[in-house]
């Protein structure tokens, strides 16, 4: 009871980024990390870095997971990335998944996104990643009293 | 947990319409009962509520969050700002969630005058409906009206919330025997407003025959019957006058009558949680002697219960 911060439950969002018209790989990964103990906003197809940014803030939730499988992760995650900056919320780890490069995730890394994951990565190792940067971000913005 | 002064800043960040302190406010009455207690005192909610509470309910599927979207479009025509909580199920097994219904929501995206945040039920009977009630309170204090809950009518909890509100839509669908599914459950009692959507499908006309049918059965009078298909907005209009209805001065004993009994039930609940907060500080070991007495068959769970309630529980 004295400390609720810790065990409340994780919140995710994720969202299925970009033009393309199908979203079961994105389905399944919200399930699985609903299996895995998370609470999951799914908010579907087509969502622009506006909508996840709008989305992300008004659930107050802790990690926006995006799905991008349609070539446009070089300008939807800066974007998103940067939409979460100017609203000072960097501390949402941003992370997701789809066909990309991996000059393009070093790159994406270095910007400050968080992993990114390929086709076929086993969801443990999805939900254990986000388990522990988001238990390791609250641990760090619980001292500052906001 | 929250200190006081960061609390108070919480609370008039909330009222100036920050949507960002809003969404903290909102963490903060999921999480933290004690938190939620300290938070609506510095929201100054005690004048009660102003807004227009409103329940949408029905069984899976119907078109409740399509509708709901739908009738927060037609508000947004009259000015209105609309709040929305969407409340689904925990999963009993991993205690995680999916929170779908911002799927149909997407229409909202970008308005300020629009707020919507998805709940997870918890499975904890008492704890959801408080929760969902402190929720509505702080969308209430940011100046958000009406407020509008979605809840799967399939369980007791969900059930308590639609029933909590100043007005309660049902929703249902023609077909899948879902009228019959519906007076099993006691859904059709707490409908003050009933929407047959997917009014698209053919067996519409029959589905809504057979409703008034069963309302003709029962004491009591009927609530308004309307047919909407949500997807195309069609309907829709009526929905959203029949729910503004309940607030003219002719209907409004009604709705003062739910505004009481929600106050009552929520005292109510905050003391059986305080006390059992209380009581049961300090009581642990006995109650596990109690359960070993109980599962050894010593004694039934009808007597040790009743030891705790009279004082006389004890060491075993
Ligand atoms: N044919 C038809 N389909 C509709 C209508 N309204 C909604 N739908 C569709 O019905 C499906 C379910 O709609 P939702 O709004 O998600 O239903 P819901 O009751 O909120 O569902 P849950 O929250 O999962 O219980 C979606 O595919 C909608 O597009 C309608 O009037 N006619
Ligand atoms: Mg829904």
């Amino acid at each position: 009871m004295n400390d609720v911060s810790s065990e409340r439950p994780i919140r995710v969002l994720v969202a299925k980024a970009g033009l393309d018209g199908h979203d079961r790989g994105a389905k399944v990964v919200a399930a699985g990390l609903r299996d895995a103990g998370f609470e999951v906003i799914y908010t579907g197809l087509r969502q622009t870095p506006e909508m996840i940014v709008e989305a992300a803030l008004q659930e107050d939730v802790d990690c926006i997971g995006l799905s991008i499988h349609s070539g446009a992760h070089m300008t939807i995650f800066p974007r998103v990335h940067e939409l979460l900056a100017a609203h000072a919320a960097e501390g949402i780890l941003l992370t997701g998944g789809g066909i990309i490069p991996a000059a393009d995730v070093r790159a994406l890394e270095d910007l400050g996104v968080g992993r990114l994951f390929g086709p076929g990565t086993p969801l443990a190792e999805v939900s254990d990643y986000i388990r522990e940067e988001v238990r390791a971000r609250r641990g760090a913005s619980s001292g500052t009293g906001s | 947990m929250l200190e006081a002064g960061t609390l108070k800043a919480l609370a008039e960040a909330v009222r100036r319409g920050d949507a960002r302190a809003l969404a903290r406010a909102l963490t903060v009455v999921e999480n933290d009962p004690a938190g939620a207690a300290d938070l609506l005192r510095a929201l100054g909610t005690a004048g009660g509520a102003r807004a227009h509470r409103v329940g949408v309910t029905g069984p899976p599927g119907v078109g409740k969050s399509t509708l709901v979207a739908a009738l927060a479009a037609a508000w947004r025509l009259l000015g209105k700002r609309i709040g929305i909580l969407a409340v689904d199920p925990t999963s009993p097994f991993s205690g995680g969630a999916l929170l779908g219904d911002r799927i149909r929501m997407g229409a909202l995206a970008g308005d300020a005058n629009v707020f919507i945040r998805s709940l997870a039920s918890r499975g904890a009977y008492g704890g959801l409906s408080a929760a969902a009630d402190d929720a509505a309170d702080v969308l209430d204090a940011a100046g958000f009206d009406p407020v509008v809950t979605e809840t799967v009518g399939v369980g007791q909890a969900e059930i308590e919330i639609a029933r909590a509100a100043d007005t309660t839509v049902l929703v249902l669908a023609p077909g899948q025997g879902d009228e019959i599914q519906a007076m099993k459950a006691g859904l059709l009692e707490v409908a003050d407003i009933l929407v047959v959507n997917q009014a698209d499908r053919r067996d519409a006309d029959r589905f809504v025959h057979a409703l008034e049918a069963a309302f003709d059965l029962r004491a009591g009078p009927r609530p308004p019957i309307l047919e909407t298909i949500a997807s195309k907005g069609e309907g829709v209009g009526e929905v959203r006058e029949a729910i503004d209805a309940r607030l003219r001065p002719d209907a409004q004993e009604a709705v003062g009558t739910r505004r009481l009994e929600r106050a009552r039930r929520r005292i109510r609940a905050e003391v059986d949680r305080r006390r059992a907060e209380t009581w049961w500080a300090g009581r642990g070991d006995v109650l596990d002697a109690a359960a070993l007495g109980v599962t050894a068959g010593e004694l039934t769970v009808a007597d040790a219960a009743a030891e705790f309630a009279e004082g006389k529980e004890r060491d075993r």
